[in-house]
């Protein structure tokens, strides 16, 4: 299976601390110093949304958000465009653009408060309901190829991947490890 | 782009309606033309408009980052969308909700398609229709194709058409309404879709049912054409039948609509409003599209010539037996509740339910029923609170679900008994919250977050208002309580800023050689009575300064109100001068250094500037049915090639005819909008009127490209080889150019 589009949420550890509208003045920067890559386009404020999308950067390719979707906040990475290569070379992409916004978070908020994602968890979807129903087929043919790839970062056999319980959400997993990972190894 | 486009357009084969299926597969075709710079930029963006696809912010690929203005990386080899619009940049799928009505299937389709392709956010607009932003052209038509299979349309959702059908949200249900009107908004929705007599506007054209005259549902008196229910006794038999008003509109400078009929009986609904769509395209306005919607001929000619004119050419029309069946069956197909009415059971001590209980239940006609509005921020629902609504009204109703104008969701038919636990169900999933259309349900249209022509951030001062009144509106007095405010992010009224008690538009003002984001206050509107009088802006305020203004025209108001005394009613008395001077101070601005946040806008550093203004798509390109029918045939012409080219040499020949037939109706048009697609009739009239006349003949080759269309009709029905469907494809070709060519000459000879 081709799974294009990929998703990736890293919580953000414990109860988040930094005011999100500070998210805000720090994506308008990224744009304006072009930090990420890829083409930036705009910022956009949810934060009235009840467990919604929070502050999202747009982007051509992917948007970016810290969101508070199912009343977690952490840093989602969704890549839009199609990706050429192969399933691990796009979960890699996926993992390494959101572990770098959270690497750029974390320095820009180090104290008073300082805000720090987790080590332990991330969620990682597909969204893309053609490419990938959320179905056991789906997690049939996904998990060996997801466990290949993390194995090396994460450890053989150190981390479980738990699909959503309503199967009307996109295919994806919860990924939690037994001991701390290295943003950086994603 | 997805990747999965393809593998939907498989997967959803055959289970489409036909004529939906084709359609999208044109527009599919037609955004290949484009890309391949086979059809012009103006007719295609006005082709997309008509089916849903809008433009958005920065789309002309520059953005101002707060010091100046920038390049958007775009690919900038490929051609436009649009005029001045790049073919990558996303834009926003408008989506159109006939008088609001959902069912479950569709708002789950609709979550998914808000997480797929969008930014996560369905936006519930101000006339019933949904937004999604972000969205990637090449992906348009896959979401019209998922939107098909659960029977949504975007079809004619922008552009100069009938926009969305919108109505009454409560019809069926309200114990003050004359008649439930959803069947007769429905019967009026499927019959102006795609109807040939509305395709050649020069702006827009919204209507709007109301079941009654006196609640604001329905908005008639703002729109093109407003229907409000009526009956009356004839021979002691109860008729039903609607007050007609036209030419109504907000806009920079609104307009009331005027009474066209006190009582028309619903058989003559649908041949009215075909009539009054005739002549609206034959006289309207085409060139200044400023002065192009129906008011502006109704304030020309006045009402009466309106009329006079819309009556005769409602006697020309050759009967449409769809004008009246459906009438047999408008009591067919209504709700009904899935659980038995009931009573509230005693609630003990939660104060958001109280509160919640006070804003946003409403009894309905139906004894032991109500109506629970779910108040969505902004209009702003996430694809999970799509599907926890979904299944909520699967749990407590029949599915019956509709949008609002003032950008909410109306469950209806919950048994009284249900309500503790839909609240608990709605709270759960992030939507029990209290205050529907009271202060707290700030109306915004998008403004600067998305909209070209966002001059100031509606949305986030509705955001930051909301926020500041959500401490306190329920300690307010209930007077202020019950304020309608309502902001538009410029002067084309989106946000409906007219109607509300209390409204705000944004502008801007240069102080100290800076630009600085600034709100006009408005005051007096009128929401109820369907929106019965329009109010006044008094003073332009700096944007940052506008909660104060807000805090200040709502303590005067707790003051000086007289007992019982409406806000309007207050603010005719007091007058605007006086609110005026009471505000005066706050248009003063501190310095830029002292206080640089003055000089951005709401929720967003950058320093505020009005250069990233675009030109609005709202009323399309001025594109006559000619150069419609021409693009159609041409891209026939285009599909006839690439079905010949796999074969399908039949096909490709009776394309290629289709193709010339529909140029020379096109022409035939020109001097006769009643032609009709029968091929004797065009053959017929174009030889008559193009051919015999020798208009049509070419300078140099006389009528040869007219008898290729002749010598194919004559021999239509007989079987085609590859090499005559190649010929004929080539001789289609040659004679849309000549019919283009005649045209031009035409119009030369006109305009000389």
């Amino acid at each position: 299976m081709e799974f294009q589009h990929v998703t990736v949420k890293i919580y953000v550890d414990g109860e988040m601390q930094t005011d999100p509208a500070k998210f805000i003045d720090v994506f308008h920067a990224w744009i304006r110093e072009g930090t990420l890559d890829g083409l930036l386009i705009d910022v956009i404020d949810y934060r009235h949304v009840p467990a919604g999308p929070g502050v999202m950067l747009i982007g051509d390719a992917s948007h970016y958000s810290m969101d508070n979707v199912g009343c977690r906040w952490g840093l989602r990475y969704s890549r839009k465009a199609v990706l050429e290569g192969s399933n691990e070379d796009r979960f890699r992409e996926a993992l390494q653009s959101a572990a770098k916004a959270c690497q750029l978070l974390e320095s820009h908020f180090d104290a008073d408060p300082s805000l720090r994602f987790g080590r332990t968890e991330f969620d990682l979807s597909i969204n893309d309901r053609a490419l990938a129903p959320n179905t056991q087929e789906t997690l049939a043919a996904f998990t060996p190829e997801l466990e290949a790839f993390l194995s090396p970062a994460l450890g053989h056999g150190e981390f479980t991947l738990t699909p959503p319980a309503d199967q009307r959400s996109l295919f994806g997993v919860n990924v939690k490890t037994a001991r701390p990972f290295d943003l950086t190894a994603l | 782009m997805k990747a999965s486009n393809r593998l939907w357009e498989q997967r959803l084969e055959g289970h489409l309606p036909e004529q939906l299926a084709q359609e999208i597969s044109t527009f599919e075709t037609e955004i290949e033309l484009r890309r391949q710079g086979k059809v012009d930029e103006r007719i295609f963006a006005e082709t997309r408009l008509r089916r849903g696809a809008y433009g958005q912010r920065y789309d002309n690929g520059q953005r101002h980052d707060g010091s100046q203005t920038r390049q958007l990386a775009y690919d900038t080899s490929k051609n436009t969308k649009g005029p001045n619009t790049v073919w990558d940049a996303p834009g926003m799928m408008r989506i159109k909700i006939p008088y609001g009505g959902m069912t479950p299937e569709q708002m789950e389709v609709m979550a998914e398609l808000a997480e797929e392709y969008s930014d996560n956010i369905a936006h519930v607009t101000t006339r019933q229709d949904f937004q999604l932003h972000f969205i990637h052209l090449e992906d348009t038509p896959t979401l019209m194709r998922r939107l098909a299979a659960v029977g949504i349309t975007t079809r004619e959702a922008c552009g100069n058409s009938v926009r969305n059908v919108t109505g009454c949200p409560y019809s069926g249900v309200c114990p003050d309404e004359a008649f439930d009107v959803t069947p007769y908004a429905d019967a009026l929705t499927q019959f102006l879709l795609g109807h040939p007599d509305v395709q050649n506007f020069g702006r827009k054209f919204k209507p709007s049912f109301s079941g009654c005259t006196q609640h604001a549902c329905g908005l008639a008196a703002m729109h093109d054409m407003g229907m409000i229910a009526a009956t009356r006794e004839v021979d002691g038999q109860v008729e039903r039948g609607f007050k007609i008003v036209v030419g109504g509109g907000l806009g920079a400078v609104p307009h009331q609509a005027k009474v066209f009929a006190e009582f028309l009986p619903v058989e003559e609904l649908l041949p009215i409003a075909q009539a009054m769509s005739r002549v609206f395209a034959r006289h309207g306005e085409k060139k200044n599209r400023s002065k192009a919607r129906i008011k502006f001929l109704i304030k020309t000619w006045g009402i009466d010539k309106f009329k006079e004119t819309v009556l005769k050419e409602r006697q020309k029309l050759p009967n449409d037996p769809r004008w009246t069946e459906y009438l047999n069956s408008v009591d067919d197909g209504k709700e009904t509740p899935l659980n038995p009415p009931g009573e509230l059971p005693p609630i003990n001590g939660s104060e958001r339910l109280a509160r919640w209980l006070k804003t946003n239940i409403r009894a309905q006609r139906q004894a032991g029923y109500v109506t629970a509005t779910v108040a969505l921020p902004l209009g702003d629902m996430t694809s999970d609170q799509l599907r926890s609504l979904a299944d909520i009204a699967r749990q407590f109703t029949n599915g019956t679900i509709r949008t609002t104008v003032e950008q909410n969701i109306v469950i209806r038919w919950v048994s009284k008994k249900d309500i503790p636990a839909l609240f608990d169900a709605l709270d759960k999933a992030g939507l029990g919250e209290p205050g529907a259309s009271n202060i707290l349900d700030i109306v915004a249209c998008p403004g600067t977050d998305t909209c070209k022509l966002g001059i100031s951030s509606s949305r986030g001062l509705a955001a930051e208002l909301r926020s500041r009144l959500a401490g306190k509106c329920f300690e307010l007095d209930e007077a202020i309580q019950g304020l309608h405010v309502k902001i538009s992010g410029c002067f084309n009224s989106c946000g409906q800023h007219h109607i509300s008690d209390i409204g705000f538009y944004g502008v801007s003002r240069n102080i100290q050689s800076f630009q600085v984001p600034h709100f006009q206050v408005v005051l007096g509107g009128q929401w109820e009575e369907n929106a019965g009088s329009y109010g006044l802006p008094i003073v332009a305020i700096p944007s940052k300064r506008i909660p104060d203004a807000l805090d200040r025209i709502i303590d005067h108001y707790m003051k000086l109100r007289e007992k019982g005394e409406s806000f309007q009613l207050f603010i005719n008395r007091v007058g605007k001068a006086q609110i005026r001077q009471l505000l005066d101070d706050l248009k003063t601005m501190p310095d830029h250094d002292a206080e640089p946040s003055f000089y951005a806008d709401w929720a967003d550093p950058r320093e505020y500037s009005t250069g990233d203004i675009g030109k609005g798509e709202c009323a399309g390109e001025v594109v006559s049915a000619f150069e419609f029918a021409m693009t159609d045939a041409e891209r026939m012409v285009f599909d006839a090639q690439t079905v010949l080219d796999s074969g399908e040499a039949q096909k490709a020949g009776t394309e290629s005819y289709s193709a010339m037939l529909k140029a020379a109706k096109a022409i035939v048009m020109i001097e006769y909008d009643d032609i009709t697609d029968d091929p004797d009739e065009i053959i017929e009239e174009f030889q008559e009127r193009y051919f015999d006349t020798k208009v049509f003949f070419d300078p140099f080759a006389g009528g040869k490209f007219a008898n290729y269309l002749f010598a194919a009709h004559d021999s239509a029905g007989t079987p085609f080889t590859e090499e005559s469907a190649r010929h004929l494809i080539e001789e289609a070709h040659l004679f849309i150019e000549a019919v283009h060519s005649c045209y031009n000459r035409i119009r030369s000879k006109s305009a000389s």
